[in-house]
């Protein structure tokens, strides 16, 4: 932890050199630790997205966990509007960062009408003032998501995938946050639906002007939504860029193969288009290579790589890229 | 509205040759034909969703009406019969002692000489004991302090063992290993032989004077209540501690958390709730089990204090006259079972009901 590391009075979030290390057991008395996210940095401003993505196993989930407080960082500076997010400061935080899950099934207590998982946050911040006043802000959640007043008395196994997750977003929307983190939030959702969430994402963000830190694995989705996206391998940060610029040029290896791998629903762009297929599989954090961690599957990978690992440089335009070769 | 009515009435028009349905023959729906769509059964909560099972169940609902009936004898009969659980039976104000080892619903010469005079003399349902004692009553007192004993164990192992449980599980790590140690080393007691040494370290030290109900119990139920306390919920903890350990791994509790909700509020609002349903039936099926440790201990007189009967005692006091008097060892041994089988089918029958895994 860097005690005198400044934000930068402009951003909503800022997030200096985050460490996740989870320790696990490999003999009786000995612990290796895993490098879920090691040293990942970046900032959203008010009212802005940030795509995160990367593939599975490669610590998005632990990077919006440990930002949220979920987790208790191993090591790094998280700050929320100019303050530093810590174990005292969390808990009047709290009511500004909210999160919405990945998995709208298991997201939501069964045995909870939508009234009180919407009213959760509302009880837990005593923001209401009477009973009425509680049953009028869920009910003007449940408007602003798209949910009828009758729904709210239903429990969450009567509902589909796409209004649960509405629920969700409306639990999270409760307390007024300025700050999401939407976990693959609709990674588990019918194409269409995944639409309509995401429009929704949108409107509310122009509505109310939340940040979103939005995870997901889907480029499309994320380059949709995203002002800016950050690439993510293995823990660390590869590639960072505004949304157009990543898409148009990526400058990464690890970016460039992802990029080629998005089904376009237009045949003729995806005959033309190029598949660069990584070779062998992502290496287990417990046995992380030297070096750049890409370095085992990348064409372009020579003695430097596997030296030193290369720091973020800004090739112009705030495109930030972590790598020797390109 | 307008607008999209419009719209259906510029569907493109058939061509004759075309295999296609003509979509002009097409009318569109009024907003009252679009509610039809949209049936919804009606909201059912997991509680009610599991009474209706358990009412489609014909073992559990006969052995929730045996409890029932047996719970209103306990309550009726020492209100309606005229004899006492302790007293001889006296015709007249005059003691009757001719009317020991009486069979059910016969009178001893006393008595009938006072009803030939005109008097009136409630019946022996169940016959007298060796004292001359009547037994119905006997019996309903002894299933009143079994009823008792078991409920209460059985309410002393639920609320030790989820509070230690839930602990234990929810905060998870180095906590749960040292708690759940000293559960293994509970576990390790043999619990027979710690009633034992108790009702006698506890006879000597507890002295309850006076009439009051821990009085008439006696050292050695009490003693049983505290084995109870101290060895029997480590079963009930270990229970909790696993359903815990699953429930809290649901993103439901992490956003709670996120939420901002406190850990008491998450255990009381979230986890407990998810598992109350193995709570209930596991609790359900420690009363038959404590009503049975009670019965053994009694039988081997280590059970209630002499006057109050227990239906342990009762069947090991009717051990000696068995060839004789076969009524007195059947009446208790019947409540027994009786007790023990409706408590354990309502218990298999909640289990049905309840538990999301054996969902059909």
């Amino acid at each position: 932890m860097d005690k005198n590391y400044k934000p930068n009075p402009e951003n909503l979030v800022e997030v200096n050199d985050l460490k996740m290390y989870f320790p696990i057991k490999t003999g009786m008395f000995s612990t290796t630790p895993l490098k879920a996210v090691d040293g990942v940095s970046f900032s959203i401003k008010p009212g802005e997205t940030l795509g995160l993505v990367g593939e599975s196993g490669c610590g998005k989930t632990t990077v919006g966990r440990a930002l949220i407080r979920l987790y208790k960082p191993t090591d790094g500076d998280v700050f929320f509007d100019g303050k530093r997010v810590d174990e005292k400061s969390i808990g009047t935080l709290r009511k500004d960062m909210q999160m919405v899950f990945q998995d709208p099934y298991s997201s939501l207590n069964p045995r909870m009408t939508v009234e009180d998982i919407i009213g959760e946050p509302l009880d837990v911040h005593k923001l209401y003032t009477s009973r009425s006043d509680r049953r009028e802000k869920i009910l003007h959640l449940m408007e602003l998501v798209g949910l009828n007043a009758e729904h709210a008395t239903r429990y969450a196994h009567e509902f589909s995938g796409g209004q649960r997750q509405r629920i969700g977003i409306a639990r999270a929307l409760a307390t007024n946050p300025r700050f999401i983190v939407c976990d693959e939030a609709v990674s588990a959702l019918d194409v269409s639906i995944q639409a309509q969430v995401i429009n929704m994402f949108e409107d509310l963000q122009k509505k109310l002007g939340v940040a979103y830190l939005f995870i997901a694995h889907d480029l499309l989705v994320v380059h949709h939504i995203s002002k800016r996206i950050a690439v993510m391998y293995l823990g660390k940060m590869v590639e960072t860029a505004d949304a157009d610029e990543l898409n148009a040029h990526p400058i990464h290896p690890y970016t460039t193969s992802l990029l080629s791998a998005v089904p376009y629903p237009d045949p003729k762009v995806a005959k033309s288009s190029k598949r660069i297929i990584l070779e062998g599989d992502v290496p287990s954090p417990l046995h992380m290579p030297s070096g750049c961690p890409f370095r085992t599957r990348c064409k372009y990978a020579t003695e430097q790589c596997s030296a030193e690992m290369p720091k973020l440089t800004d090739r112009g335009n705030g495109h930030l890229v972590a790598c020797w070769n390109k | 509205m307008a607008k999209e009515a419009a719209d259906v009435n510029k569907m493109p028009k058939k061509n004759p040759l075309s295999l296609q349905i003509d979509l002009q023959k097409f009318e569109k729906a009024t907003d009252e034909e679009k509610k039809q769509a949209d049936v919804m059964s009606e909201s059912t909560s997991f509680f009610r969703d599991g009474m209706r099972k358990l009412r489609k169940n014909p073992l559990a609902m006969f052995s929730i009406v045996v409890l029932i009936a047996i719970i209103l004898m306990i309550t009726l009969v020492p209100v309606i019969v005229p004899y006492s659980y302790s007293d001889i039976i006296t015709v007249n104000g005059k003691r009757d002692k001719s009317a020991t080892n009486m069979a059910p619903f016969t009178y001893s010469k006393l008595e009938q000489q006072y009803i030939d005079e005109g008097g009136k003399v409630f019946p022996h349902i169940m016959g007298t004991d060796e004292l001359g004692r009547d037994y119905f009553v006997r019996v309903a007192y002894g299933t009143r302090i079994s009823l008792l004993v078991g409920v209460f164990a059985s309410a002393i192992v639920l609320v030790i063992g989820v509070l230690y449980g839930s602990i234990s599980g929810y905060f998870g790590g180095k906590v749960d290993l040292i708690m759940m140690r000293f559960v293994d080393v509970i576990y390790s007691l043999p619990d027979l032989l710690m009633i034992i040494l108790l009702s006698v370290v506890l006879n000597e030290v507890l002295k309850f004077d006076g009439n009051g109900i821990l009085a008439r119990l006696g050292t050695n139920m009490i003693s049983l209540f505290i084995v109870f306390g101290l060895l029997y919920w480590v079963g009930m903890a270990r229970l909790v501690r696993g359903q815990i350990l699953t429930i809290k791994q649901n993103e439901y509790v992490l956003a709670a958390k996120v939420s901002g909700a406190k850990s008491s509020r998450i255990i009381r609002r979230h986890i407990l709730p998810n598992c109350i349903s193995v709570i209930i039936i596991s609790a359900a099926l420690q009363i038959p089990s404590a009503i049975f440790t009670e019965s053994f201990l009694s039988f081997i007189s280590l059970g209630v204090k002499a006057p109050m009967p227990s239906l342990g005692s009762l069947a090991s006091a009717a051990r000696s006259g068995i060839t004789t008097y076969t009524y007195k060892l059947v009446f208790p041994a019947l409540m027994i079972g009786l007790i023990t089988l409706a408590f354990n089918l309502l218990g298999d029958g909640l289990r049905d009901a309840f538990d999301p895994k054996l969902r059909r």
